[in-house]
């Protein structure tokens, strides 16, 4: 490998969706030697399709709003397992990164008053639960992703970051101390392998939604930052937890926002009835995301779903008239028109729950920097390797996300990253050198692709393994059903350890990078699995018929997935916020 | 029901001197499913065909490629309506160099989307909250902040064809006109410097091609026609 | 900006400018001339002459004279840089062009003024 042409940085940012691009800008204002690889250009990223807002206490629709309230929902959201550190830091800070993205040109919507308007979301209280349904969610119309990457991406020309667009990285390079100290990438348009140096490797690399067979996510998401970090052998945070959108459409799985009940939509059932006042008497289609999710299939287990099959429920938004759809939800109408062939000024849109947001990821601290558990179980930081937004779990979601909330993680926790990478390079890293065996171990698997001969093919491993994770590791989870799911995707890596890769061409091999990216999915697969088997209780969006009840005796916890024993552990949740009280586990009702 | 014929465009520059069309025949049992959605079938007869896409729903602006003659989004473009005698023809973006199959270099689309300056320019030092913009200030910017750059418009326009490192193109017009009316931008005379000599907006002959094939129903030559109102106002 | 030395305003807003300008003028001129010859069926050169001794005549047909001379260097001008993209090529034509219109030009005001 001594002729692989390699790059050198401070700092290589993986991922160039909001939480890498935010945290390549700070690096950038910097003037920290900066790059951000990603495998799409950037505007192409996930981010894009964020819909309904960004949640924060900005104080717009309501002058009285306070970020603790957001805490206090965002914590009670997790169902107790989020960082109270880190959703305080989160929410006190999330107000001037919001600001900052107004004033980089981001084009909110607007009150009469001229502030930044904001619209209600699920799980969103006043006074700490006490004062009803809070309006807090920022919303460029139902745009506010694509507005947000777009500002960021701008953002980052102004400031001269310097992009690898359609690069891919393959596996993080580690040192013979275990820091990580860059990456081997692939230069998509010409099958040029690198090495890439760096003192700061920052994952951003978002989900990984497309282990299921039905996901609102993008055809990108793959986990491909989770599967490195599985593959130099660091542990995973959360993995069971895997958020079920309540309203994907029906048969396409294109996200419908949840804003679009925020703005007074709402779900019913066959009989038209407006079901979520059952469940959630309160917030009724306003309760946390899992609480909506499991409600809609309980309907539909009962035989009150709709449709030849009664397989889905109806997102009734005509009553919302054709002005606040043209003007609020312009987006939504497109898209239902396209996806689910109605208009919805006329006619409610088919919806069912579908795998959205992975709360899971690559434990860090509020810095971004990846953790790790030393012998005794004691964090340990990762020299050298950073994470955050969607792939990292910081962890401010716990067990499930509350709408806009990702938003709000990706800017914050970028920004943070950024600012502290900076820091931390001022003061001067220095690791050992990569050696030529550390190199050449993370060239193993595209040197095993390239090598391949005979197999089967990626799309249908693919096709088995999104089966057996929505078959086994769905809404509602059963210890027997997740044993064979365990079992099966035992044998799936088999068969993917001995797959073919027919076209072995350089320019732009899009057939490579699928291969590629199905290692990914598998090792997130099995992270998310063994979780899932191991974690004996319901929480949040982790609902298992054989253990219906929360034990927060046992499992007010993170789980941790060691990969090279495949083993699940635990890590202390953190009930130590600096500036208010902890908020005690409570029952979770909406 | 018969097969969809699908004639495709090929271009691999290590094995192929020249590009070609193959014929592909695809069963799609009779669903008016996607153009993208035959790409991916299309992909699992031959693994080494190559394209770009991304989220699937319209919004990323990835799979931007000519489907019967015509500039549009593969994702968001049922067969039902590009698709006639079930012959399905699929091209590159024109106008742009292939790089492989349907995947084409995009760095001239690019360079003319940077060279706007595509970002806020504000003077003043930033208020502690946000700035503050009227709603009716707001709306001025719907119909122009949503592009995705997926290049359909400008790999649309002759203008562009013939002059693509001159001629901003629709696009990036577009982009420009969206800064140039934000209440909150303040550098309108360094933008409008940058836009009177004969290419960078004069290249526009309003033919609306840009309009007629933009998959986000936007409307370019509008902007443009904006843009030169204002380098008029700006002169006179 | 782009630069370029060989269009007429060395703006493009004054090359729009002018063009429509010109465009108005040769509309009103051809207008007029149609209406001219409408209106006079049976026309003969005494009348026809007499029309173009006038002075006006000969001061609105100058201008239309003008008028076609930049809106014709403009379109081709565009013409040449859209289709012709070796240098060598187009600056040829632009001249080519150029000398054309101006002779086309003094003869035209040699045949108004001259006689």
């Amino acid at each position: 490998m001594s002729n692989m042409r390699s790059l050198t940085f401070d700092a290589i940012i993986i991922g160039g969706g909001g939480a890498g691009m935010r945290a390549a800008l700070e690096l950038a204002k910097s003037g920290k030697k900066t790059a951000v690889l990603s495998k799409v250009f950037p505007t192409r990223s996930h981010t894009v399709s964020a819909q309904g807002g960004i949640t924060c206490a900005i104080a717009s629709a309501d002058p009285n709003d306070d970020w603790r309230w957001h805490m206090y929902d965002t914590v009670k959201g997790s169902d107790y397992i989020a960082d109270q550190d880190a959703a305080e830091y989160m929410c006190s800070e999330g107000p001037k990164a919001v600001f900052e993205l107004e004033h980089m040109g981001l084009p909110f919507s607007r009150f009469d008053n001229g502030r930044i308007y904001q619209r209600p979301f699920g799980g969103q209280s006043k006074n700490f639960g006490e004062g009803g349904q809070a309006t807090r969610t920022c919303a460029a119309a139902d745009r506010t992703g694509h507005a947000l990457l777009h500002t960021l991406y701008q953002n980052n020309l102004k400031n001269n970051t310097t992009f690898l667009n359609e690069w891919y990285a393959v596996d993080l390079v580690k040192n013979a101390d275990g820091d990580v100290v860059g990456c081997i990438a692939m230069d998509i348009e010409s099958g040029e392998v690198v090495h890439v140096k760096a003192k700061a490797t920052v994952l951003a690399t978002g989900g990984a939604g497309r282990i299921y067979a039905s996901t609102t996510n993008a055809l990108i998401n793959t986990g491909d930052g989770i599967g490195m970090a599985l593959r130099a052998g660091f542990p995973m945070q959360d993995m069971e937890m895997w958020q079920f959108h309540p309203t994907g459409i029906y048969g396409a799985g294109t996200l419908v926002t949840e804003g679009c009940r925020g703005e007074g939509g709402y779900l019913i059932n066959k009989d038209g009835e407006r079901f979520m006042e059952r469940y959630a008497p309160n917030a009724k289609d306003l309760a946390g995301r899992d609480v909506v999710a499991r409600s809609m299939v309980m309907e539909i287990l009962e035989g009150r779903g709709c449709g030849e099959k009664g397989d889905h429920v109806l997102l009734k938004l005509d009553h919302l008239g054709e002005e606040v759809l043209g003007k609020r939800l312009p987006g939504i109408v497109e898209l239902s028109k396209t996806f689910a062939h109605v208009d919805p000024a006329n006619e409610p849109i088919p919806v069912v729950p579908t795998c959205h947001y992975m709360m899971g990821g690559i434990p860090t601290n509020v810095h971004g920097q990846a953790i790790m558990q030393d012998g005794d179980g004691n964090d340990q930081i990762i020299n050298g390797l950073f994470a955050c937004g969607e792939a990292a779990c910081v962890s401010v979601h716990g067990a499930n996300r509350l709408g806009g909330n990702s938003l709000l993680d990706l800017v914050v926790f970028g920004r943070a990253a950024g600012m502290y990478i900076e820091g931390a390079l001022n003061e001067g890293i220095e690791y050992l050198d990569a050696s030529e065996s550390d190199v050449e171990t993370a060239m193993k698997r595209i040197t095993r692709w390239n090598a391949s001969s005979d197999g089967e093919t990626v799309p249908e491993l693919k096709r088995a393994l999104q089966d057996i994770m929505q078959t086994s590791f769905g809404v509602f989870r059963e210890e027997d059903n997740m044993q064979k799911g365990v079992a099966q995707l035992a044998e799936l890596r088999e068969r993917i350890a001995g797959a073919y890769l027919p076209d072995k061409s350089n320019t732009f091999n899009t057939a490579r990078v699928e291969a590629l990216e199905l290692d990914n999915l598998m090792e997130v697969a099995e992270a998310t699995a063994i979780a899932a088997l191991e974690r004996k209780e319901s929480r949040g969006a982790h609902s298992r018929y054989d253990y219906p009840d929360r034990d927060d005796v046992n499992w007010l916890k993170h789980s941790m997935y060691f990969p090279l024993e495949k083993r699940l552990g635990k890590r202390d949740v953190n009930f130590a916020p600096r500036t208010v009280d902890v908020f005690e586990p409570k029952i979770r009702t909406y | 029901m018969s097969n969809l014929q699908v004639s495709l465009y090929r271009y691999n520059p290590e094995t192929d001197s020249a590009p070609y069309m193959e014929n592909f025949e695809v069963d799609t049992q009779g669903r008016d499913v996607m153009v993208l959605d035959v790409l991916h079938m299309m992909k699992e007869q031959d693994n080494g065909l190559a394209y770009r896409r991304s989220c699937r729903e319209g919004v990323c602006g990835s799979d931007g490629m000519n489907m019967n003659g015509k500039n549009g989004l593969a994702c968001i473009t049922p067969l039902s309506e590009v698709v006639k005698d079930d012959r399905l023809v699929l091209r590159p973006l024109p106008g742009l160099p292939v790089i492989r199959d349907l995947v084409v270099d995009m760095a001239l689309f690019y360079k003319q989307y940077e060279r706007i300056e595509p970002y806020l320019q504000n003077d003043q030092p930033a208020p502690a909250i946000e700035r503050l913009q009227s709603p009716e200030e707001r709306d001025k910017l719907d119909g122009l902040y949503e592009c995705i750059l997926c290049a359909c418009c400008s790999t649309a326009c002759p203008s562009f064809w013939w002059n693509p490192d001159k001629f901003v193109g629709p696009a990036g017009l577009l982009q420009s006109y969206r800064f140039l009316v934000d209440s909150r931008d303040t550098a309108t005379q360094e933008r409008l410097a940058e836009l009177e000599d004969p290419f960078s907006v004069f290249r526009c002959r309003g033919i609306m091609n840009c309009v007629a094939v933009c998959p986000k129903g936007l409307n370019p030559t509008r902007a443009i026609g904006k843009i030169r109102e204002m380098l008029l106002a700006n002169a006179t | 900006m782009v630069t370029n030395i060989t269009n007429l305003g060395r703006s493009g807003l004054s090359d729009w400018m002018i063009q429509r300008v010109s465009a108005v003028i040769l509309a009103f001129y051809a207008l007029f001339i149609v209406l001219y010859l409408l209106f006079n069926p049976g026309l003969d050169y005494a009348a026809w002459s007499g029309l173009f001794s006038q002075t006006w005549m000969r001061i609105f047909s100058l201008l239309a004279f003008v008028s076609l001379a930049a809106h014709a260097w403009i379109g081709l001008w565009t013409v040449t840089t859209d289709y012709l993209k070796p240098t060598a090529i187009r600056v040829g034509v632009q001249i080519l062009v150029i000398l054309s219109i101006f002779v086309f030009l003094v003869w035209g005001i040699q045949v108004l003024w001259g006689a």
